[in-house]
C-alpha cells in the first residue's frame, strides 16, 4: 500500500446529533416552548393519549404537533381532526427513528412562533428513537398493558432516557398477565427518577394526574422564559 | 434494521470529516463499539458494505470494528464485574445498585486516508 495519513476523529457517533439537540433545547427554552417527545412501541396508544392531553391543555396553551411515521398521514389527520391544533406530518422515508436534523426541520415546518407546547409523536419503536436525542425538553415513554411488564428489561435504553413513564390501556388489564408492581420494579431497574403514571386514555382514567404533572413541567419552561 | 440508520449516520459524519480534511479517499475506517451498545457487528458491517457504495469518499473503505468490553460497577460492594455475564445483578454481593462503566460506546476512532 502506498502513502497514507491517519485522521484521528475520536468522536462519539451521536456527537453531532447531540450538539444539534442541545442547540434546539436552548433555543426553545429561551422562547419558553416546552417540547415533548412521545416514544413507545407501535400501537401502544401514543396518538390516543396525545389527543386526550391536547383536549385538556389547549384552552391554556398554544400547542403544535409533529407526527412522525415511515409513511402515511393518518396520525396527523387524526390529531388535527380531533383537536384542531396545528399539525405537521414527517416521513422518515424508511428510517426507524427520527434524527435531530429531522426534528429541527419539522420544527421549522411547523413554525414555533407563538406556541407554548410542541408535541412530537416519534416513530413507534422501542429501540432506535431512544438513541437519537431530538432536542426535546422531556421524553414521555409509554408502556401499554398488552405489551407486557417485562419490556423495560428488554429495551433498557428507552426506559433510561425517559423523563416520565406512562403505563397505558389499563382498562384491558384483566385480560392480560400484566402486573403493575412488576412493571414498576422493572422500570426502576433502569430509571430511579422518572415518575410513573397509569392511564386509560379511552376511559379517561388516570389522565388527570399526568395532566397535572405536565402542566407543572410546562409552567417551569414558560416561566423561566418570562 | 436498526443498524442501517446508525450506518447512514456514521457514513454522513465521516463524509463531512473527509471534506473538511480535503481527503481524496478513505482507505480504512475504525470504530469502537461497546459490547452492549446495541450494535450487532455482523449486521453493521453488512449495512456499511451497502451504504459505502453510495458515497463520495468511502467506496473502497475497509471497516474495522473494535469491540470494547462491557464492565459494570456495584455501589454496594464497590467492585466491578462483566456486564454480559451478570447484567444488572452484582455477582459479588447480589446487589442491584449497579451501573455500566464501559460497554455502551459507539465511537468513530480514526481513518486512514489518501
Amino acid at each position: 500500500m502506498g502513502k497514507f495519513s491517519v485522521v484521528e476523529i475520536k468522536e462519539d457517533i451521536a456527537s453531532r446529533n447531540n450538539a444539534l439537540a442541545a442547540g434546539i433545547r436552548s433555543r426553545l427554552a429561551e422562547k419558553g416552548i416546552f417540547y415533548l417527545n412521545v416514544m413507545s412501541s407501535p400501537g401502544s396508544g401514543k396518538t390516543t393519549l396525545i389527543v386526550e392531553l391536547i383536549k385538556r391543555l389547549k384552552a391554556d396553551y398554544k400547542i403544535g404537533v409533529i407526527e412522525t411515521d415511515i409513511d402515511s398521514d393518518t396520525d396527523a389527520r387524526t390529531v388535527a381532526d380531533a383537536t384542531g391544533v396545528k399539525t405537521v406530518q414527517v416521513h422518515t422515508a424508511g428510517a426507524c427513528h427520527m434524527t435531530c436534523q429531522m426534528s429541527d426541520e419539522a420544527l421549522a415546518a411547523l413554525g414555533t412562533d407563538g406556541l407554548d407546547v410542541v408535541i412530537l409523536e416519534n416513530i413507534g419503536n422501542l429501540v432506535c428513537p431512544a438513541e437519537f436525542d431530538t432536542g426535546a425538553t422531556a421524553n414521555l415513554v409509554l408502556l401499554s398493558v398488552p405489551e407486557g411488564d417485562d419490556k423495560p428489561l428488554k429495551y433498557p435504553l428507552m426506559f433510561e432516557v425517559a423523563t416520565a413513564v406512562v403505563v397505558t390501556k389499563t382498562d384491558v388489564a384483566p385480560a392480560f398477565d400484566f402486573s403493575a408492581e412488576r412493571a414498576e420494579r422493572n422500570i426502576r431497574m433502569r430509571n430511579n427518577t422518572a415518575p410513573i403514571f397509569a392511564v386509560s386514555a379511552s376511559e379517561k382514567r388516570g389522565v388527570g394526574e399526568l395532566e397535572r404533572y405536565l402542566r407543572a413541567e410546562i409552567e417551569k419552561t414558560v416561566s423561566r422564559a418570562r | 434494521m436498526h443498524e442501517l440508520g446508525i450506518v447512514m449516520h456514521v457514513v454522513d459524519q465521516v463524509e463531512k470529516v473527509a471534506v473538511e480534511n480535503n481527503v481524496e479517499r478513505v482507505l480504512k475506517l475504525t470504530l469502537e463499539v461497546g459490547e452492549v451498545s446495541s450494535i450487532v457487528p455482523e449486521l453493521f458491517t453488512e449495512c456499511f458494505e451497502w451504504a459505502k457504495k453510495k458515497t463520495e469518499h468511502l467506496k473502497d473503505t475497509e471497516l474495522e470494528l473494535i469491540l470494547l468490553e462491557a464492565v459494570s460497577y456495584c455501589r454496594d460492594c464497590k467492585k466491578t464485574y462483566k456486564t454480559t455475564e451478570h447484567a444488572k445483578e452484582c455477582p459479588h454481593c447480589g446487589g442491584n445498585d449497579t451501573y455500566l462503566v464501559t460497554g455502551n460506546e459507539m465511537n468513530i476512532k480514526d481513518m486512514e486516508v489518501v
